[in-house]
Formats: C-alpha cells, sequence, structure tokens
C-alpha cells in the first residue's frame, strides 16, 4: 500500500490524520488510545493559562442535527477549554510524547491576549517535547465572551499581534487555528502569515443554535431552561469549511501559507478533498465523537486505496491538485452544455427526479405512461438537481455536449471556450 | 384423556391452550417507536406514489410515513383514516405484498419494500389508543339509509354517511359485527379481539344504529329498508358456498369457512376439533388460513391440494410461504377425485394449451378430516337486482340496476374480494349516496 506518511511544517507524523483539539483530546488516557486506533497525529484539548481552570456545565453541552436514521449530520457544542489543571496536562503530554515519538503531538493554547500570559503558557510547555503548538483562536462560545478564543480570531491585528508574541517566545512551529464566523477568511489568514504563523488551521466551530424545544421553548442544548449558542461541526459544515481552504489556497498573498484542513471530515475522500484543495493535513473530531477512534482504519485503508490506484507516491502529491480549478464564477465556461440522462435500467421509478424539475423550475422531465422519466433536452437547463435527488446513485448523469452539437433548448451549437468576461449580455466587456 | 398430535381421527385440544395461545400470537407485532422510526426513514417520498395507486383506498401513503418520520404517528393515521376508516384492520390483514408494498419504489431498487402496513399500523394503533374518535358528525340531514350487513364495506358506508349527517340503520345476520373481520380473517392476523374493538371504535361517530340476527330474504325485507329508508346499501358478503361434488363419503368432510368461523369464535380454541391428518381443498387465502390455523392447533399433516399450478394459486407468495414454514404442504396440481373413509385421492392434472386436464395419475392420502375451501357463493339475494357472474351487478360508485340500492364489498361485482377492496366500495358508495341524498333535498 502506498506511503501515508506526512510531514506539515515540519512535524512528522505516520498519517495525515490529527485529531484535532476537542474533547477527544482532553486526556492521556483518550491520546493513547488514539494513537493505538491509528491516528498519525493529535492536537491536545486546548489549555488556558495557569491558576483554577475554566469551568464546565453540568448540563448537556452537545446538540445535534440528524439526518435520516439519526444518522448524526451536525453537532454543536458549548464546551469551554480543557478543564482540568494545567500541570496535569502538562505531565500527561510529556508522558504521551516520550512514548509515541513519532506521532505528532501538537499543543492548543489559548490565554488572554496579552503578551505575558502568552509568554508564560509556551514556557510552561517547553519541556513536554510537543511538536508545536496550535492558536485556539477559534471557539466561539464561551471564552470568546471573555475576549478569547473567535473574538481574537475575529479581528485581524490581534491575530498578527499574538502569533508574533508566540513567534518571540517560542520555537514551536505554530498554526493559527481559524474561525469561520467571519465575513471573510482571507483577512485572518493574512494576519496570521503577517504574524509569523507557519500554518494556519481551519476552520473552527461555527455560531450556532441547533434546535429549540418546543415545550419549554429553549434553545437545545438547554441548561436549566436558557441556552447559549454553540460551536457547530461535524459533516454538514465541510462545505463551509472547504471553501474557507480553497479561499486561502487559490489567493496568490496566503497560496504558500500552509493549512490544516477541519471541518466534517469523516471519511477517506473528505480527507483528500480537503487536501486536493491545499490542505496538507486535515484534522478530524465529530468523526471519532460519533463512531470511535477506530474510524480512522477507514481512513487509512481508504486513502491508501486511492493513492494506489492514481500513482500517488505520497500524499504531498494530492495537496493542492484541485486548486487551479477552483475559480471565480465568471471564469467559468458559458458554452459548455451538458443535458441530463436517465437510465431506465437503474430508475426505481419513484419520480423525484420529474417532481423537482416541475416544481422547481423547468419542466425538463417528462412522466411517461407507465412511470417512465425521460429529459426533455429542449427545457434541460443542466441544473443536476434531478441528479442531486435521485436516490439511485448512477443513475441520473449529465451527458457532455460535444463543441458543434446542437443545444435543443437554445438551438444554438455548442462553441468553444468563452465566459462571462467576454459575453454580448455583459455591457462592461470589451470595452478594452 | 390427553390428546396431541398423533391421536387418531378428528380431536379438539391436541395442544395445551397456553401452546395455542401461543401459536395464535400476532403474525407481525407492533412496531416500537425506534423500529417505525427507522422504517419511515427509508420512504422516498414518491411523486403521484406507486404504493398510494395500488391501494384500494388510494391512502396517502408517502404523507403518513413523513407524518411518522417527523414523530406524529397521530397525524399519520387522521391521514389514513380520511381514506380508510378501517385502516386499523387492513393494517393488518391487507395482502400488502401484493398491493402497496409491492409497488414499493425500495422492492424495486432493493427487494426490500418499506413496510407500509406495519406502519399504517403502528399510526392507526397510536390514534385508536387515545379514545374517544377523531371525527364530529355534520349535522343531521334528516335522512335516513338502511345497510345490510356489517362487514368491512357495511361499516365504512355506514361510518361515512354518518359522518355527513345521514342516520344510518346497520343490519347483520350474525351476533356480532365486523363480517370477516370477525369471522373470517386468520385469527394470528386479527388478534386481541380487534375486530370488535374497532367497531366499537367506529361507532363512536354517532348516528349508527346496529341490529343483529337480521337476515335478507328472512326476517328482514328489501321492499321494507326502502319504504323505511331513503337509500339502501347491500353489503351482504358472500354467505353461501361453491358446489363441488366428489364421490364417496367422509365423515369429516367440513367447510373451511365455517371451520375457520367457529374458531374465531372460540375462545381459547381448545375445542376446535382438528384431524390428526387434513387435507385442504382450494388455493385461496381461506384454504391458506384454514391450513396455517389446523397445525396451530396442533394436527400432524397438514396438506393443501390445489388443482392448478403454483403460478395460478390465488393465495400470494407470501402467503404459501407462510404456509410452508407453518409445516402445511402444498400440493400443487391436485384435483380432488374421490373421498373414502380416512383417506382422498387426488387426480394429479396438468396444464396444456391453456387447459387444466388430468395427466391420468393418482394419489392417495390420509385424511381424517378433509376442508373445503373452494369459494363463496351469493346466497339470498332479492331478485329485482340484476346480477353478473354471480355477483350483484353494480356501476359507478356501486349503484345496482335498481334505483335507490346500492351494492358494495364481496357480494358485489368488480374489483377483488379483499378487506381494503370492500371499504373503498362502501365508502364510494356513501360518497355517491350522499350526493343524490342531498341532491334531493
Amino acid at each position: 500500500m502506498a506511503d501515508l506518511s506526512s510531514e506539515f511544517i515540519g512535524i512528522k507524523s505516520p498519517n495525515p490524520f490529527w485529531l484535532a483539539s476537542a474533547p477527544p483530546t482532553d486526556k492521556e488516557y483518550n491520546v493513547r488510545r488514539a494513537y493505538e486506533a491509528g491516528w498519525g497525529g493529535v492536537v491536545w484539548k486546548t489549555l488556558g493559562e495557569a491558576g483554577p481552570p475554566v469551568v464546565n456545565v453540568s448540563g448537556p453541552r452537545y446538540g445535534a442535527i440528524h439526518g435520516a436514521d439519526r444518522r448524526l449530520l451536525g453537532l454543536n457544542n458549548i464546551e469551554l477549554i480543557t478543564d482540568r489543571p494545567l500541570e496535569v496536562n502538562i505531565e500527561e503530554i510529556t508522558r504521551v510524547k516520550k512514548d509515541y515519538p513519532d506521532h505528532a503531538l501538537v499543543v492548543s493554547l489559548m490565554v488572554p491576549c496579552e503578551e505575558k500570559p502568552w509568554r508564560d503558557i509556551l514556557r510552561r510547555i517547553e519541556d513536554t517535547g510537543a511538536d508545536g503548538v496550535e492558536l485556539n483562536f477559534g471557539c466561539p462560545h464561551g471564552m470568546a465572551e471573555r475576549g478569547m478564543g473567535s473574538a481574537v480570531g475575529q479581528v485581524p491585528e490581534y491575530i498578527r499581534m499574538v502569533t508574533e508574541w508566540v513567534k518571540k517566545h517560542s520555537d514551536f512551529p505554530c498554526i493559527v487555528k481559524l474561525t469561520p464566523n467571519v465575513t471573510n477568511i482571507l483577512y485572518p489568514a493574512k494576519a496570521a502569515l503577517d504574524g509569523g504563523a507557519d500554518a494556519v488551521s481551519l476552520i473552527n466551530t461555527i455560531n450556532s443554535i441547533t434546535s429549540v424545544n418546543l415545550d419549554t421553548f429553549a434553545p437545545e442544548p438547554t441548561i436549566d431552561g436558557w441556552g447559549a449558542h454553540g460551536g457547530y461541526c461535524g459533516p454538514a459544515v465541510k462545505p463551509i469549511a472547504l471553501n474557507m481552504v480553497a479561499e486561502i489556497a487559490r489567493n496568490p498573498e496566503t497560496a504558500n501559507l500552509p493549512v490544516s484542513g477541519i471541518g466534517g471530515v469523516t471519511t477517506w475522500r473528505d480527507a483528500v478533498e480537503f487536501m486536493a484543495l491545499g490542505a496538507g493535513n486535515v484534522q478530524v473530531c465529530t468523526a471519532a465523537m460519533t463512531y470511535g477512534f477506530r474510524i480512522v482504519q477507514e481512513m487509512i485503508s481508504g486513502l491508501g486505496q486511492y493513492m494506489d490506484e492514481k500513482g500517488f507516491g505520497s500524499v504531498t502529491e494530492i495537496v493542492g491538485r484541485a486548486v487551479p480549478n477552483a475559480r471565480d464564477w465568471q471564469d467559468l465556461n458559458l458554452n459548455y452544455v451538458t443535458k441530463a440522462v436517465i437510465d431506465q435500467n437503474k430508475c426505481i421509478k419513484c419520480g423525484r427526479c420529474h417532481i423537482v424539475c416541475e416544481d422547481t423550475s423547468h419542466q425538463a422531465i417528462w412522466m411517461h405512461q407507465g412511470r417512465v422519466f425521460e429529459v426533455n433536452d429542449a427545457e434541460c437547463v443542466a441544473c443536476n438537481l434531478c441528479v442531486n435527488v435521485c436516490p439511485v446513485e448512477g443513475c441520473i448523469t449529465m451527458r457532455e455536449l460535444e463543441v458543434g452539437e446542437v443545444d435543443e433548448r437554445t438551438g444554438k451549437k455548442v462553441g468553444q471556450y468563452a465566459n462571462w468576461t467576454t459575453h454580448p449580455n455583459n455591457i462592461g466587456a470589451g470595452c478594452g | 384423556m390427553t390428546n396431541d398430535h398423533s391421536t387418531p381421527g378428528v380431536a379438539s385440544g391436541r395442544l395445551s391452550s397456553a401452546q395455542i395461545g401461543s401459536n395464535f400470537s400476532e403474525l407481525h407485532p407492533p412496531l416500537s417507536d425506534h423500529e417505525a422510526r427507522v422504517a419511515a426513514d427509508r420512504c422516498y417520498f414518491c411523486h403521484d406514489a406507486p404504493c398510494m395507486e395500488a391501494c384500494p383506498t388510494e391512502i396517502d401513503i408517502p404523507l403518513f410515513i413523513r407524518q411518522i418520520a417527523t414523530g406524529r404517528p397521530e397525524a399519520a393515521a387522521h391521514t389514513i383514516f380520511a381514506q380508510n376508516i378501517l385502516g386499523g384492520m387492513c393494517a393488518r390483514v391487507c395482502p400488502t405484498e401484493t398491493l402497496c408494498e409491492k409497488a414499493c419504489v425500495r422492492e424495486e431498487a432493493e427487494g426490500k419494500p418499506v413496510i407500509i402496513g406495519q406502519l399504517q399500523r403502528h399510526a392507526t394503533d397510536r390514534l385508536m389508543a387515545q379514545g374517544g374518535h377523531p371525527y364530529t358528525r355534520a349535522a343531521s340531514t334528516g335522512r335516513s339509509v338502511a345497510i345490510v350487513g356489517a362487514g368491512p364495506a357495511g361499516l365504512a358506508c355506514a361510518h361515512r354517511l354518518a359522518l355527513h349527517g345521514h342516520d344510518v340503520s346497520v343490519f347483520d345476520a350474525r351476533a356480532k359485527g365486523g363480517g370477516l373481520n370477525e369471522y373470517g380473517i386468520a385469527a394470528y392476523k386479527a388478534a386481541d379481539d380487534f375486530a370488535q374493538k374497532e367497531l366499537k371504535w367506529l361507532m363512536g361517530i354517532g348516528g349508527i344504529t346496529l341490529e343483529y340476527g337480521m337476515r335478507l330474504g328472512g326476517n328482514l325485507s328489501l321492499e321494507t329498508l326502502r319504504k323505511s329508508h331513503d337509500a339502501v346499501f347491500l353489503a351482504v358478503g358472500l354467505a353461501g358456498v361453491n358446489a363441488l361434488t366428489i364421490p364417496g363419503t367422509h365423515d369429516a368432510d367440513v367447510n373451511a369457512v365455517e371451520w375457520i368461523s367457529e374458531l374465531r369464535q372460540s375462545r381459547d380454541k381448545t375445542d376446535i376439533p382438528v384431524g390428526r391428518n387434513v387435507v385442504v381443498i382450494g388455493g385461496g387465502m381461506t384454504a391458506v388460513d384454514a391450513a396455517v390455523q389446523a397445525r396451530l392447533l396442533g394436527a400432524e399433516t397438514v396438506t393443501i391440494a390445489y388443482r392448478r399450478d403454483k403460478a395460478a394459486m390465488a393465495a400470494s407468495e407470501f402467503e404459501q410461504i407462510l404456509a410452508t414454514s407453518k409445516g402445511v404442504r402444498i400440493l400443487y396440481n391436485a384435483a380432488p377425485r374421490s373421498l373414502a373413509s380416512g383417506s382422498i385421492t387426488l387426480a394429479r392434472t396438468e396444464t396444456r394449451d391453456g387447459k387444466l386436464v388430468e395427466t391420468g395419475a393418482e394419489i392417495t392420502l390420509p385424511a381424517d378430516q378433509v376442508m373445503r375451501a373452494i369459494g363463496q357463493a351469493l346466497e339470498g339475494v332479492p331478485d329485482i337486482l340484476a346480477v353478473q357472474d354471480g355477483k350483484i351487478q353494480v356501476g359507478e360508485a356501486g349503484r345496482t340496476s335498481v334505483e335507490g340500492i346500492w351494492a358494495g364489498g364481496d357480494c358485489a361485482s368488480g374489483g377483488e374480494d379483499l378487506t381494503v377492496t370492500a371499504v373503498a366500495q362502501g365508502r364510494d358508495a356513501a360518497e355517491d349516496i350522499h350526493k343524490n341524498l342531498m341532491g334531493k333535498g
């Protein structure tokens, strides 16, 4: 099988699958189990400053969104950073790293936004043997109210300032973990780069209320009748994370900034998608919290088989492969025409393609006698909705029209590549 | 004296009361809430759903399953009852494998349909357990309708008419209502006295009176009913038995319909006589119901002798598998030839050029009891009504050849002889009667 070993900003690990800083990485017992299960690396749950530890709620701290058959699609949490004494965490980190020298161990940190606390915490962890630090500028709940976490991540100047302190007071490779609760991810990414960060990791969780209890009229998870917004993660957030990773990777100023991809990675395929869009490795949390550490075995075997099939000798060959293809809308070929085709042998006649096409916009799928569904090329705009709602994978596919072929909808021949910037309807175009 | 499997001849109490009770427990135990949610999640909410089209009462199946999936089984029950007031019984007795579940797209996709029948039961049980009645009668119209037969067709018709505010008088020849649900269906499909519970619940609409022991052509006259009521609906079922003359005599040659009826009315069934070796003649649901229940009572061997081949058998594949799983042997292409004391001789047949012919071969089986399940016939219907192929001839919405008289259920022409078909016919006739009566107004 392919060599899955990974090196991210100089940190080596047997594979590119790290556990993200989160409840599963809060203590020695879990981290040892995680390494034994096959995880390549761990970002230890966020440490705070010395002194009395933070206090968590003692009611429910997670809320969830479910799909069919109660599959967990999204998870939200109101848990704070580690609530165990700093000394205990440091002792455990030191012990674990000594026993697992070949596995990555990065320590996540979050202390008040002043130079001294940052210098102090870095000194405390200096001798743990940890491979690097991750600055938690992402958690959107609880700690943010105290001026930490996403409260820092939402102000590029603070990101830069703290990152500079960290680089000044330690030699640790430094990963800055970004919050997605911003309007443009490029500003915080750029700030991290400017501050001297070796990498960014994203996304942290998204501000969220997962549900409302309709008897008590309280947001869930509910603590004694009240609820506070939490941080949302899991498969549901993957599309948001992929886009933010891609934004950083395709922006010339940040293109060379290493990215650790986080957000709903559940399968080997998810991980490869993140890496293809520029992530050097991935971090996982919700999948482990949903299925246990053993799930990494599927990721390892799946990635290995994929690399073998593609002939990739190293995971670095995957990184960024899709970035050149992530473009602005205006770059897209407006002369590219496809038509939906329904495979009658695979069709189970549920009629969902027909009704969504009827009710959404285009009325391009006929329902013939005997529940035979057929695409009307003269109406099909190739929107792909039928493909998306069809319960049978591969039953509806999109056929690409060749250049010169007539599009029955427009009556025109398919032309060569041309985009909006040169389109006649674009009044601003062509006046150069 | 204690009887068992091997007690010769015909005997009751071959098994203990406890064993029989266990044997006759429900075929499909109710789904738990969790099972129902998981099963409901499999529904694709198809457009113009094939399952719905396959249902004679056209229940909006995708909608009711979605209501279960979203935690609203009570709303699901409303969706079901709006089309089929006997949705509770149909959920138990419908041959779903030949109706909605056969049409389910997941049957086509994976060979495993959404378990629509069991989900329907989940919903209807939930609402019925709440007590009360989910519908309110419209204001009285002052019109009255007589219904003969308190089976599925009669009850569905009565309920719909009462809902519209008509006064309904239902007459039935038997001592209890429910028709075949009470007297015919296999006990393990309508366990726990469900037919009577459902009847009582249905009557909760109000405006319906029930009189038992009233037989059309006996103490009940169609002419009198026509005079005393604004409309008449006949749902008398098929009270007669098809004739089949077999040479020879057998001292335990019973009518399967009557035998099942007695079994259904028996409290613990230890008093129902059953042979050590039983041969059931027929190929429909009644044959399967009789054969399976004979085994459940402790018969040592039970054989269904059907004169045609497997493909022609009216009992569904599911029913045939159920029978064989209970230890019943199904002998296809075996037509009754002659009876003798303790045995039956069958002529082997085959289909040649589309015709059933005897091959000349014979087989003689030991038979302490022979059950005839060869179909039922219309009986006691007044001459003024036109009859077609042995059934009361009806047109649209159950209109008979005589104005003011409607008919539905097994006694009427058209549709399969199923509970669900009877319900649809009763309901549709009620709507037509309602329109007719109000139009007259």
